[in-house]
């Protein structure tokens, strides 16, 4: 068994979240006044909350060379701590980790890219911020030109290249290091769909055949399941699992349900308004609250509605929006079609498995009238993430695929 | 918090550096692991020297353009108007160019140096190198400038049929006070500037009415001798007052200029450490 070539144990990262400054950074005149203040009258020690905040919290393991980890959890869960922690961007709190071998991370594509400078003299520069030396760069020059397919541009200025192109450099620049670490995190969601397979295989060939360990961090469930072997799962700070990749990205899809997906409007919406939503909420068919859903779960909206001022042909309207908030699919229904309690209505909407496409979606709730009154309208409602679980379209999540998967009836002419 | 020990495999493998990252360790190695980063340092001051007049006209003209234009304006307000430097030997301009060059230096250094950190803030959230290298190369680049000055400098006294006297030679000794006491106050300010963004309006200003303070348009031989001591606490007076010892052959006012030193390695001191203390959290702060 070969030596470990990252060590973690017991690493923790803590935050200090004052609640007293609402400011995104503390300037010096608040700095000041509060002296000042504490100069004049006692300080008190209500004024400042000091709340402590565990970003990661006694996570430890180890990862043997020519490993490929993936790293999944929720926004929040302490990934992106983790990974800038390793690449000593920051310092831990507590505990310790030990490297063998020349760590090269990835956090961002570009990163140091200079507008006004070539694509030849950004390579040279990005190179050197992720630590290669002149004469590495200079040996590889080639390979990473021809493998961004950007020869014809090498002395534009990359501020004229388009999103795709400067990407492509930056990935190529970065795919060309040779450390024995490689530390990335969701560079793949940009570039084309055969740019992001290439980057994919470039990895895949960077662990297998030069045995380096590679460490990835992607929201892509399907990605990970086809590049990593293993899995880290972090929830909430903590290392919840590491093991083989399918079952960590199981776990992570099903076992994780205690994510509050609801709406529930602010007290005073009944002074405002007549009729009003009070209550919505996703779940998965089980009947568990979750903003999660396979690509074959079928997903279940339920919502209460108040009507005080009962106009005729009261309707209800449920919009199902993409992340970019464009309109997929709306669905209209009158309010007489639901049960109701007094003043009190409630509703359950089951949406079918296997035809939402893997990505992001929210909706709209709409209560307004035939004639065209609304009453109450509530945007960005029970943001869902569709996972793929094994579409043909896995490897490229993050491309724009569109909406919605059509099983279509396949027959040989 | 970082440091790298060398650890010998066994005689087939080769030796791989292991590196350990913990909390509150002491960085032994700072200043070892600074030097490695050297080739960064090249690079991120050959992009600013680079990127600097991009997409402008005159280009690289503007590092000329500008201390030629505040030395004409100064030798046009000053020396004939307000008829300064008058019944002189040394022609007013070139007093006044002697003391703009460690004073450009100074200002260009502070206000580049003030907002790096934060104009790289996309390099210091995504990958580690020492961060000093930051403001340094900004200092770096202002240097490059203050060459350019010089140069214009020989121009000047060429034209005016100028010889400086012998102690021209020891300049290098007050290009390095310079050098300094921009960096010192530089680092402090830097960092501070990264935590409380009110140093970025500070800044100007300091630029702004540093030059009116500091002796650039005068000699600080002009200020009463009672409050000469108290005037040297500006550290660019000393080194203001050395460059024009050497180009101009101005008398130095011991005290002054020794209080002038002391003020400089004080901020250097100071700018260091706090500079090292405070660079772990800039990632979190920025």
């Amino acid at each position: 068994m070969a030596l470990p070539v990252i060590k973690v144990e017991h690493l923790s990262k803590k935050f200090t979240i004052s609640h007293e400054t609402q400011e995104r950074y503390n300037s010096f005149r608040d700095v000041i006044v509060n002296r000042a203040k504490s100069i004049v009258t006692r300080p008190k020690t209500k004024a400042v909350i000091k709340e402590e905040f565990f970003a990661l919290n006694d996570v430890s393991f180890d990862i043997t060379p020519g490993d490929r980890i993936g790293i999944i959890g929720r926004n929040g869960a302490g990934k992106s701590t983790l990974l800038k922690i390793l690449s000593r961007i920051t310092e831990p709190s507590e505990g310790r980790i030990s490297i063998r071998g020349r760590v090269a991370s990835l956090l961002e594509v570009g990163t140091g890219f200079h507008p006004e400078l070539t694509g030849r003299e950004n390579i040279f520069l990005n190179g050197a911020i992720l630590g290669m030396n002149r004469s590495e760069i200079k040996r590889k020059f080639d390979e990473i030109v021809s493998f961004a397919e950007i020869e014809k541009f090498l002395d534009t200025p990359v501020k004229r290249y388009s999103s795709g192109m400067y990407v492509r450099l930056a990935f190529a620049v970065a795919a060309h290091l040779e450390p024995e670490i490689l530390i990335v995190d969701e560079v793949l969601a940009v570039g084309d769909a055969q740019f992001q397979k290439k980057c994919l295989g470039k990895m895949d060939e960077v662990s297998k055949t030069h045995g380096r360990t590679v460490l990835f961090v992607s929201h892509n469930m399907g990605v990970i399941n086809q590049l990593c072997k293993k899995s880290i799962l972090l929830k909430g700070g903590k290392l919840v699992a590491y093991g083989p990749s399918d079952e960590i990205i199981n776990q992570y899809i099903s076992s994780d349900q205690e994510k509050s997906n609801r709406y529930s409007p602010d007290n005073s919406i009944s002074q405002r308004k007549a009729n009003y939503f009070s209550f919505i909420r996703s779940s998965n068919i089980k009947g568990e609250e979750t903003g999660d859903f396979s690509f074959t779960d079928k997903i279940v909206l339920d919502f209460e509605f108040v009507v005080n001022n009962d106009t005729s042909n009261l309707q209800i309207g449920i919009g199902l929006n993409d992340k970019y908030q464009n309109r997929i699919s709306t669905v209209i229904r009158p309010i007489s079609a639901f049960s109701r309690q007094g003043n009190r209505f409630t509703g359950k909407v089951t949406l079918p498995d296997s035809l939402i496409a893997p990505n992001n979606y929210s909706f709209v709730f709409a209560l307004w009238t035939r004639a065209g009154e609304v009453f109450d309208q509530v945007e960005s409602v029970c943001p869902i993430k569709v996972y793929d679980n094994g579409t043909s379209l896995a490897l490229y999540e993050g491309g724009d695929n569109g909406s919605i998967i059509i099983n279509p009836t396949w027959e040989d002419a | 918090m970082v440091w790298i020990k060398i650890i010998k495999m066994s005689a087939t493998e080769t030796i791989i550096p292991e590196l350990v990252i913990e909390a509150g360790r002491s960085e032994k190695n700072y200043w070892k692991d600074l030097w490695r980063y050297k080739e960064l340092f090249y690079i991120l001051s050959w992009r600013d020297i680079k990127v600097r007049y991009k997409q402008t006209v005159l280009g690289t003209a503007w590092s000329v353009i500008r201390p030629l234009l505040t030395m004409i304006i100064f030798t046009i307000i000053f020396g004939k108007l307000a008829k300064f430097g008058e019944n002189e030997i040394v022609p007013y301009a070139i007093t006044v160019y002697a003391a703009m060059l460690p004073w450009q230096f100074f200002a260009n250094a502070l206000g580049e140096a003030s907002n790096s950190l934060i104009g790289n803030s996309n390099l210091i959230t995504k990958i580690y190198f020492p961060r000093m290298i930051v403001p340094a190369s900004a200092v770096i680049v202002s240097f490059v400038d203050f060459g350019i000055s010089a140069l214009l400098m020989i121009l000047l006294m060429a034209w005016y049929h100028f010889l400086p006297p012998i102690q021209v030679l020891l300049l290098p000794v007050f290009v390095i006070m310079a050098f300094l006491a921009s960096f010192g106050t530089s680092l402090y300010i830097t960092a501070l500037n990264v935590k409380y963004r009110d140093f970025r309006y500070v800044i100007p200003f300091i630029i702004q009415f540093g030059l009116y303070i500091s002796p650039v348009g005068f000699k600080s031989s002009k200020v009463p001798e009672q409050w000469r001591l108290l005037y040297s606490l500006n550290p660019m007076v000393g080194v203001i007052d050395g460059f024009r010892w050497c180009i101009v052959g101005e008398n130095i006012y011991m005290p002054g200029f020794i209080v002038s030193n002391l003020v400089i390695l004080f901020f250097c001191i100071i700018g260091i450490r706090y500079f090292r203390k405070t660079e772990k959290t800039f990632a979190d702060n920025i």
